[in-house]
């Protein structure tokens, strides 16, 4: 009986930890995080924007890694038309110190990353929104002033290749929602890494 | 006539698993996509089957390895199956995987998941993955349960040896 119990209780938090968080049209909450120019940065600051990719990601990643090339294209085809990239690294420093602040900072020169991308130092973002991995897009669409959830998932098809990528899930997102009309599919899901928590 | 077919099945049969015991050693790690691959999760047989999706980039994955080879040690000869499927790239088999299956020393049936489409196949594992790793399946005819989340040993033996009571 005490196995069964553990057993259910295991369930009931493997479940809890992935029911968390937004589903579509729910109200994402605003945050004000420490970006890589050194200045905190929260979504209300941008001006003149219809919404904002936020994508949870980090650098050491390599799921990450094959996307940073096409977030800097998202960001430069997207920015233009009101839809900046904004990434956010979840994970703990400590437990992966190849995310660490000064790191970020590394990345983002090497990579000349015309995007922001902010640290959820205290881990207290990620679980508000139910991000489980890196990188986890969620594309956000402002309306009047609160940020509501539109689309959640993966920027594409295809990790591994650029160029066999069948469906572009996240810029189909933002171009029905540019469009006036809701994405199809809302909801997508990809393999990636876990975010790290201290033990 | 029927009793010679049987034979040789069991002959089949017991060959087949010589050989699966013994993959890892020859360094032929089967590379297949979701198709190919999926039979496994709804192998309709008397044992109990662990199915641990991993990657050598994966820091928790790696920590929890040994937890599922202590468990094909403790619990092969119980019916217990386990199968560590790699989503590691396979165009990395011979600079990244091998070396580490070699490394590690890895006993449990290996096999590298090769599907880039992962949101069509990622439902098809359980509707429960979001899609992180490690993510685990354990399955038997009547039991089946998933699990998005870093294992230690005696959380898994303790998942084992309640199916097998």
């Amino acid at each position: 009986m005490k196995k069964l119990f553990f057993l259910f209780a295991m369930l009931f938090l493997t479940t809890q930890a992935i029911g968390q968080g937004y589903g579509i049209g729910d109200v994402a909450t605003d945050f004000r995080l420490l970006n890589v120019d050194g200045n905190y940065l929260s979504m209300s600051d941008y001006e003149d924007i219809n919404g904002v990719i936020l994508i949870f990601s980090c650098n050491h990643c390599p799921y990450v890694v094959a996307y940073e090339d096409r977030m800097i294209e998202l960001h430069n085809e997207y920015a233009p038309k009101g839809f900046p990239v904004l990434a956010i690294n979840p994970n703990d420093t400590i437990a992966e110190p190849r995310d660490s602040f000064t790191k970020m900072i590394e990345r983002a020169q090497e990579k000349n990353f015309p995007f922001d991308y902010v640290i959820d130092a205290d881990q207290e973002i990620y679980p508000i929104y139910g991000a489980t991995r890196t990188p986890h897009v969620f594309l956000l669409e402002k309306v009047e002033d609160a940020f509501i959830v539109a689309y959640i998932g993966a920027i594409d098809d295809n990790y591994r290749d650029a160029a066999a990528v069948n469906e572009r899930f996240l810029a189909n997102a933002i171009d029905a929602l540019i469009a006036g009309e809701r994405p199809d599919p809302e909801m997508t899901r990809a393999i990636g890494c876990t975010i790290k928590v201290r033990n | 006539m029927v009793k010679i077919l049987f034979i040789l099945l069991v002959i089949f049969v017991g060959f087949n698993s010589d050989v699966a015991a013994n993959q890892n050693e020859g360094n032929e790690i089967p590379v297949m996509n979701f198709d190919t691959f999926e039979p496994r999760l709804q192998q309709d047989d008397d044992k109990i089957h662990v199915i641990n999706f991993w990657a050598t980039w994966c820091a928790p994955c790696v920590r929890e390895l040994p937890a599922f080879e202590k468990l094909h040690e403790n619990f092969r000869d119980q019916g217990v199956h386990v199968l560590l499927v790699s989503l590691d790239d396979p165009r990395q088999m011979d600079s990244r995987i091998k070396p580490f299956v070699d490394r590690m020393q890895l006993q449990s049936e290996v096999l590298v998941l090769d599907d880039p489409n992962s949101n069509r196949w990622i439902p098809l594992v359980s509707e429960e993955w979001s899609g992180a790793i490690p993510a685990t399946v354990i399955y038997s005819r009547d039991y089946h349960i998933f699990f998005e989340r870093e294992f230690k040993y005696e959380e898994l033996e303790e998942i084992i040896l309640s199916i097998i009571k």
